[in-house]
């Protein structure tokens, strides 16, 4: 077996060494009723390195890839170009095969990532503090709205209706089970983000408004319109961005008046990979140090007096404060806020922003495509790189008869929304720089035929 | 040895032998220091070519737009590709040694998992993608829940946590949803002092209270202590088996029965079952949930920390409550995604809901699956067996200089234990660590488990080879016999590192997170 160095020799050595006669002596703790002997029913054997290449590479040859079709899902997770750079670094087996960095002396390497990456996570979502991730945007937020809990010593949080439905729902699988009260407002199918809704519902009793900038649907609510209600009424605003390329363009959150932004970072260098492994993004206000949960970077001095980095504050964490930790998270996203931390060093702000402007012209070079087919119609006028669209049927249908076509048609909101029969016409259509005239051209040839 | 060279100077005189130059680069040879980014780059820099030309932004997006670009700093390609590799190496990793931290299970990552997981039928998939169109991917999550099971004697598996102690949470939640599903109070969840500070911490994030369950001198959970405790109020235990000392709780089915008579469920922490995998079907011990480490015993790599993946193996108890989505293969070898809207329909309409946005982790999916195929049944049995050996070697190597606190009682699983007992006045656990890093060695973990004194946990992995063994187990001999003698140097170790012993104090003290100008 070619990855277990012990030769038959060895094992009878060090067996003796030991003084024991056979391996399954080394499990005399494990009740004889209970080891296994003999081979395991219905499992296979070892097999080659070819021979599993080829069995996994059928399997993701009965997959269409983004890249092979017009693609235009989004929706909280987006196809955007990874630099080369980016995944051969992360594949130097000093990263890849590296434990969280709790031996500084020899992880000062992954260490001043980290504090690279919480600087740049910072000054992206505008919040004066970033942690070292957490394992995605949904349970971010979930983290986020605890955090809030803490903080106001308040219940009630606000899941206002542009959150993303997974994200409400992991929310509310929680809330479930501790005392948090949680008030999931239904989605509107309405041309302009429902500012108006989450303002009214803001109260004295308000622990944290959740506010997903852009929304579900592509529209942008008015961040700095909630902030002020929010803060009239001693409530947090929790921002959550699913999209971190938007931030090239739109104000950052933190900027606003969000006392808390979370993010997906999946965009940055990460991938679409399914739907993970993902990077959690978390920032908010210095104020909130001691109440954040994860993982944190933090510079220091070494014996010698040279700028170090070290993990810290990790008397907030369960390895050391257990059952009263400020969360229970352990291992987070490390390799997949390397590739989000190249890729933004690659961008830079400058390169983010042309970024997000490729992305949103795209995004305008699709809408008014789709706009003129006969039956679409457009819901919103601003947006990033992602809108709905409504279609004269369940879009569900057409993005299978899209996806018979080999084009990935969107996101069906009743994918997303399976309990709410009148969103089922919607659609939500992204585009990003991947995406070309010719893959907008054949959506529209497309659309045209299955509507 | 090296031979002098022209000047006389030797590696080994070090710096007591002469006074080295100082360097104007402040790096010196290929020991290199490098700055942050902010420190690098120019403002306006980027390292990324755009095809498309630029267009002006909608009207409709006016109000929206920043007043500047982010203060972020870009380079470019060469330049971004020297500042990570020079990152790259400050730090310790497999690939460079061994890396004996127990209960981390630092084995060998094979580079076929990455090979393959970055396939793009399954790296270039989007989640919501219609389910027609990624039968593949969905295939790999049945195949490996399958693997999982059979491993495990499980009926059922959850696949979406996507760590260890996402993983700890999902078990925690079945439970508590079997107990409202049968009109039950039962606010306490048992944890042995022993445990991962992950279980306390998991059982108070899913709204139990925590109480300890003392330890027995043979390093075990104390059943006496354990089924006395239990009646009415008790929601179950979280065991880790094999536990935090390296040890195979002999008496887990026991303990189940007890558990179980009294209303409770045994909840199992897998994050050691690199030690059992392929020998002992943990289901057979009567257990109701046990969370597997993808990273750990099926060699996904650990990334600096993370990303992790921790599937959820339940009985059949437990299994009506799982999380949704997941992937079910029906009779004519179809894969179906079963989300919110159409549970009821698969026969699953008791679920506590959804974790995560997505399915998964399915990056580490594909590795996890790779590996599980590459060693096969045969294969994943030799490597408990050898991961069993290789720590019990150790153990009697050491145990003449190092106290075994447990190595009286019998043999001890994947991991060796040990103590700083017998240390010389002043020298203790973190001294050996220190002066492991200066012999070249990722040090084992330390101070854990809380039961013994100045613990040492030693976990080789079977991808460690006998002479690298060899080689820790000649590195630890020294270092034990130095702290015994109470030498001095240990006490500024490590010397040959990129920094030196770092100021966790002043970081705590002064939290300094973020680079400012």
């Amino acid at each position: 077996m070619r990855y277990l160095p012990l030769t038959p020799a060895d094992r009878a050595t060090m067996l003796a060494r030991i003084g024991v006669d056979n391996i399954d002596a080394l499990f005399c703790d494990v009740p004889a009723d209970a080891l296994q002997s003999g081979p395991i029913a219905g499992l296979p054997a070892h097999a080659s390195e070819m021979a599993v290449e080829r069995h996994m590479g059928r399997l993701a040859g009965e997959n269409l890839s983004a890249g092979a079709a017009p693609f235009f899902l989004g929706a909280g997770a987006y196809k955007h170009h990874i630099p080369a750079s980016v995944d051969h670094l992360i594949q130097r087996g000093e990263f890849l095969t590296a434990y969280t960095p709790y031996q500084p002396e020899i992880a000062q390497g992954t260490l001043q990532v980290l504090f690279e990456f919480q600087t740049q996570v910072a000054r992206l979502l505008g919040t004066d503090i970033a942690n070292a991730s957490l394992y995605d945007g949904s349970t971010a937020c979930w983290e986020a709205i605890a955090m809030a809990h803490r903080v106001t010593k308040r219940k009630k949080s606000i899941l206002t209706g542009g959150l993303h439905p997974h994200y409400v729902a992991t929310a509310q699988t929680m809330a479930r089970f501790t005392d948090d009260v949680l008030v999931a407002q239904a989605p509107v199918l309405s041309a302009d983000a429902e500012d108006a809704a989450i303002i009214a519902a803001i109260d004295g009793e308000t622990s944290a408004v959740v506010v997903q900038y852009p929304d579900i649907l592509g529209r942008i609510p008015d961040l700095a319109a909630i902030s002020a209600a929010a803060q009239a009424h001693g409530a947090l605003l929790i921002a959550v961005v699913t999209e971190p390329v938007a931030l090239g363009l739109l104000e950052a959150p933190g900027a606003l008046g969000a006392d808390i932004v979370v993010g997906e970072g999946q965009s940055l260098g990460v991938g679409l990979q399914f739907g993970g492994p993902y990077l959690g993004l978390f920032g908010c206000r210095e104020k909130f140090l001691r109440q954040i949960p994860g993982r944190l970077c933090g510079e220091t001095l070494d014996a010698e007096g040279r700028r170090s980095f070290v993990l810290t504050l990790s008397t907030r964490e369960q390895h050391i404060r257990r059952e009263k930790a400020t969360s229970n998270i352990c291992t987070n996203s490390g390799l997949c806020a390397l590739a989000f931390s190249i890729h933004m060093s690659l961008l830079g702000g400058a390169g983010l922003e042309r970024l997000a402007r490729v992305n949103h012209g795209k995004a305008q070079a699709l809408s008014q495509a789709v706009a003129q087919v006969p039956g679409v119609t457009v819901l919103n006028d601003a947006y990033f790189n992602e809108f709905t669209v409504i279609l004269p049927k369940d879009a569900r249908e057409v993005v299978d008869a899209l996806a018979a076509k080999d084009i990935l048609g969107g996101v069906p909101l009743g994918r997303l929304y399976s309990e709410k029969p009148e969103l089922a016409n919607g659609l939500l259509l992204t585009a990003t720089e991947c995406t070309s005239d010719e893959d907008i051209a054949a959506l529209v040839a497309a659309l045209k035929e299955v509507l | 040895m090296n031979a002098p060279n022209a000047s006389g100077w030797r590696p080994e005189m070090g710096e007591a032998g002469a006074v080295l130059p100082a360097t104007v680069s402040g790096d010196h040879g290929l020991n290199l220091e490098e700055k942050l980014i902010f420190e690098l780059a120019a403002p306006g820099t980027y390292g990324v070519d755009f095809d498309d030309a630029d267009v002006a932004p909608a009207p409709a997006l006016g109000k929206f737009l920043r007043k500047a670009a982010p203060a972020l700093p870009g380079l470019t390609e060469p330049e971004v590709v020297r500042h990570y590799t020079r990152l790259s190496r400050q730090n310790y990793a497999i690939d460079l040694g061994p890396f004996p931290l127990g209960s981390c299970t630092m084995k060998h990552n094979p580079r076929l998992n990455e090979k393959v997981a970055r396939m793009a039928g399954f790296a270039d998939v989007h989640p919501l993608q219609p389910t027609q169109t990624v039968q593949g991917a969905l295939k790999v999550i049945t195949q490996l829940a399958d693997w999982l099971m059979a491993l495990t004697g499980m009926p059922a598996v959850a696949m979406t946590p996507k760590a260890g102690a996402h993983g700890e949470l999902c078990g925690l939640l079945c439970i508590r949803a079997a107990l409202t599903a049968h009109g039950e109070e039962r606010p306490v969840v048992l944890v042995p002092e022993s445990a991962h500070g992950t279980n306390p911490a998991t059982a108070a994030f899913a709204g139990f209270r925590v109480e300890n369950i003392p330890a027995t001198e043979d390093g075990r959970v104390d059943v006496a202590a354990l089924t006395a405790r239990l009646g009415p109020d008790i929601a179950g235990v979280m065991i880790t088996n094999p536990n935090t000392c390296g040890l195979f709780e002999r008496d887990l089915k026991t303990i189940s029965d007890a558990v179980h008579a009294a209303g409770g469920y045994v909840y199992c922490d897998g994050a050691n079952f690199n030690a059992i995998v392929g020998k002992v079907r943990p289901g057979d011990l009567g257990i109701d949930a046990m969370h597997i480490n993808l990273h750990k015993t099926f060699s996904t790599p650990h990334g600096g920390g993370g990303p992790g993946s921790g599937p959820v193996v339940l009985s059949a108890a437990l299994a009506p409550f799982a999380p949704l989505p997941f992937a079910t293969l029906d009779a004519d070898g179809i894969a179906h995604l079963v989300e919110e809207g159409d549970a009821h329909d698969h026969g699953h309409p008791n679920s506590f809901g959804r974790m995560t946005a997505f399915h998964g982790q399915m990056g580490m999916f594909t590795r996890a699956l790779t590996y599980i195929l590459s060693h096969g049944a045969d294969g994943l049995r030799q490597v408990s067996e050898d991961a069993v050996l290789n720590a019990n070697y150790i153990l009697r190597e050491l145990e003449d200089v190092l106290d075994a606190p447990f190595a009286a009682y019998g043999p001890c699983m994947h991991e060796a234990l040990f103590s700083d007992n017998g240390m010389a006045e002043g020298f203790s656990t973190l001294d050996l660590a220190k002066g492991l890093i200066d012999e070249g060695f990722h040090p084992m973990t330390v101070y854990f488990p809380l039961v013994v004194h100045g613990a040492m946990l030693v976990e080789p992995t079977e991808t460690e080879s006998k002479a690298g063994t060899d080689r820790l187990i000649a590195s630890m001999r020294s270092l034990a016999e130095r702290g015994r003698a109470g030498d001095v140097t240990l006490k500024s170790a490590p010397h040959y590192t990129p920094r030196r012993r770092v100021d966790e104090t002043l970081a705590a003290r002064k939290p300094k997170l973020v680079w400012k100008d």
